[in-house]
């Protein structure tokens, strides 16, 4: 494996079908070349993920939600991290709200669905790579979804299981298809503050014990 | 008493789920029953019975504990039920794609839900406490009976190999591989827990057989009668058990097959009747990339909600209505519409003209922002419906629409006007339009 050069960062994709990989690395390679993302390695299943993770140690793995061995949620059970890198950031053609969930429960930092464009991707993959979360439209609404008000004020013993107003509104937002700029324009805060609100939605979905989230996307029609 | 407040809820996620499976359009069974055995302490019929009849899980058990010194009333009343109630299976069912990701191991296998320890040892430990007060009390009663200790024995050695046979369904269910193994039928995924539970129950079983053959006789009496007993036992276990081994098998090999061949029916049926269409279609059209992007966009929006959706009617629920109506749009058009969705409620004479002008908001994006993409946010919530259509386009100063375009007063702002509601534009040139629509919701419509 090369080495890459300061700055740049260096990622596996993790999917198991091959031309969807050889798709992204393209897609990659156009996009990304100049705006320093490398692609380090791939793999096709769990162990030949966690192989390549070992052996390059990339700085984002592009982690497919369904996966020959177990899915994502074990590759990120199973790979070595270091100071929390690798950082994860699913992709997937499931939207099936329960595993998303579990997915970034299991340790992802953001959502996007395999119909991105390149140049969306990449700038995904390099906020991941800084620590801050990428929520995708889908996954916003899944999160309002999640912490819809159907609970009493009474039953919330913890943060965790709430969202402030002010992160319910920046949620809604990127639901809407604002980008992170526009988010902060339209609340009149800094981009910053979006990103920060951004990071305790996620550590919420990651910790929050509240009707066991992973579990929420079967039966909220019927709450 | 431990509060529980968290073991008790997992009732209604068994139930509901159950109900969903059986009536898919609507239409409602009748409430029944099931043995929560996620919740259990003996066999969750005490767990499924409170959530049925909507009263704390405590008071039953105490129900249970109580009558069972009517003479044993509440024992015989407990073991009916755990025969005749159904265990609720521990997942909702789902959709095509998430299935075959479970059944090809693309899916992280579901784990036994979690139940506080703390929380759920609080009342077994009552339980027992009572129970073994109980024993005392009746002992006293009976005076040592010759019959009671005997039959104590026997029904807990009962309970430990129903237990047993309730974990090993378990087990069934989340298996993957379809398969009927008759040592699996008995032990489950094994471990020592499945194994001490079948032992000790068929100890008990024994133990309560000697137990009432000493009681009169000698102890040589009884040995021999224990022994002839055991090795009667073993003899109809070698007579009937190849049979029964056979007959498992053959079960578990003509149920799987079944499941495949339906399996292999469904995606036959839906590939020709969707992905070979567009296919053909593809070719024929395949010097106009406009066309060629449209009918790809849609079967691959077909293929989704194939595999990962819930199926859900268009004409019932506001979501899938919304849904259906930007798809229509993406198909006339050829552009990209992303709906996302928060909550839900029934079509209804509130709703459905938000979803006719979020239908004309999305059309006037498609036709005039020139990006292709369209993204579409709905929230409903109790008190009033959100719809937000964007686009990143060429947008518009709103002063300057000429009064003779129909599609934004009309369709838009004047349908949300007729129903109580309000719509407003926003629109900036060359960044793009957003419509709002906001209708009030004057009571609470949904169940």
């Amino acid at each position: 494996m090369t080495e890459g050069r300061a700055g740049e960062v260096r990622v596996v994709i993790v999917d198991d079908h091959a031309m969807f990989r050889s798709g992204v690395r393209a897609e990659l390679a156009r996009a990304g070349a100049g705006a320093g993302v490398l692609v380090v390695g791939e793999g096709e299943d769990v162990d030949t993920a966690v192989a390549a993770i070992e052996t390059s140690s990339p700085d984002v793995v592009l982690l497919d939600v369904h996966l020959p061995g177990g899915g994502g949620v074990e590759v990120m059970r199973r790979a070595p991290s270091v100071e929390g890198t690798p950082r994860y950031l699913a992709l997937s053609v499931s939207d099936a709200a329960e595993d998303v969930i579990g997915t970034i429960r299991g340790g992802a930092r953001g959502y996007v669905t395999k119909t991105i464009t390149g140049p969306e991707l990449v700038s995904a993959i390099k906020r991941v790579a800084e620590g801050d979360a990428v929520f995708s439209p889908r996954l916003a609404g899944f999160v309002l979804d999640a912490f819809a008000g159907t609970i009493a004020i009474a039953d919330v013993d913890e943060d965790l299981d709430r969202l402030t107003e002010r992160e319910r509104e920046v949620m809604r937002l990127i639901a809407r298809g604002y980008a992170y700029k526009e988010v902060a324009s339209e609340l009149f805060i800094s981009i910053k503050t979006v990103e920060t609100h951004m990071s305790n939605v996620l550590r919420k979905l990651q910790l929050s014990s509240r009707h066991e989230l992973t579990r929420w996307a079967s039966d909220r029609r019927l709450l | 008493m431990v509060p529980r407040p968290r073991a008790c809820d997992h009732g209604p996620v068994m139930t509901t789920s159950h109900q969903r499976l059986g009536a898919p359009s609507g239409v409602r069974e009748p409430r029944r029953a099931y043995r929560d055995t996620d919740a259990s302490v003996i066999g969750g019929v005490s767990a499924g019975l409170a959530h049925h009849l909507g009263a704390p899980v405590l008071a039953v058990r105490a129900f249970f504990v109580l009558t069972a010194f009517l003479g044993g009333f509440g024992v015989v009343l407990y073991a009916g039920l755990w025969v005749f109630l159904p265990a609720a299976a521990p997942f909702a069912p789902s959709t095509p794609g998430a299935e075959s990701a479970t059944r090809g191991g693309r899916r992280p296998a579901r784990r036994a839900r979690f139940i506080d320890p703390v929380l759920d040892k609080g009342p077994a430990i009552a339980l027992v406490a009572l129970g073994f007060g109980g024993v005392l009390l009746l002992e006293s009663a009976i005076g040592g009976g010759t019959l009671f200790w005997p039959v104590l024995v026997g029904v807990v050695g009962v309970a430990l190999l129903w237990r047993q046979a309730d974990q090993a369904q378990r087990e069934r269910w989340v298996d993957t591989t379809g398969h009927l193994d008759p040592v699996r039928m008995v032990f489950g995924r094994g471990g020592w827990a499945s194994y001490a539970r079948v032992a000790a129950g068929a100890l008990l079983v024994v133990a309560a057989f000697a137990l009432f053959t000493l009681r009169g006789g000698s102890p040589t009496d009884a040995r021999d009668l224990t022994i002839a007993f055991v090795v009667g036992l073993i003899g109809i276990g070698v007579v009937v058990g190849p049979w029964v081994y056979r007959l498992v098998t053959d079960l578990g090999a003509e149920r799987a097959e079944r499941v495949r061949t339906q399996e292999r029916a469904d995606v036959a049926a839906h590939l020709h009747d969707s992905v070979l269409q567009t296919l053909a279609l593809i070719q024929r059209n395949a010097e106009d990339p406009v066309a060629v992007s449209r009918l790809a966009r849609a079967q691959e929006r077909d293929l989704r909600s194939w595999l990962y959706d819930t199926p859900a009617a268009a004409d019932e629920d506001f979501a899938a209505a919304l849904r259906a109506a930007a798809a229509e749009v993406e198909d006339v058009h050829g552009i990209t519409v992303d709906v996302v969705v928060v909550g839900d409620a029934l079509l209804d004479e509130i709703t459905r003209p938000v979803v006719a002008a979020a239908r004309e908001a999305v059309t006037n994006a498609a036709k005039h922002a020139g990006t292709g993409r369209v993204d579409v946010y709905a929230e409903v919530g109790p008190a009033a419906v959100d719809v937000f259509v964007r686009d990143r386009g060429a947008g518009f100063v709103v002063d300057e629409v000429p009064a003779d375009r129909h599609g934004v007063r009309d369709s838009i702002m004047g349908r949300m006007d007729r129903h109580g509601g309000t719509a407003e534009v926003r629109a900036t040139p060359g960044e793009g339009t957003e419509v709002r629509l906001h209708q009030p919701r004057k009571e609470q419509t949904d169940d």
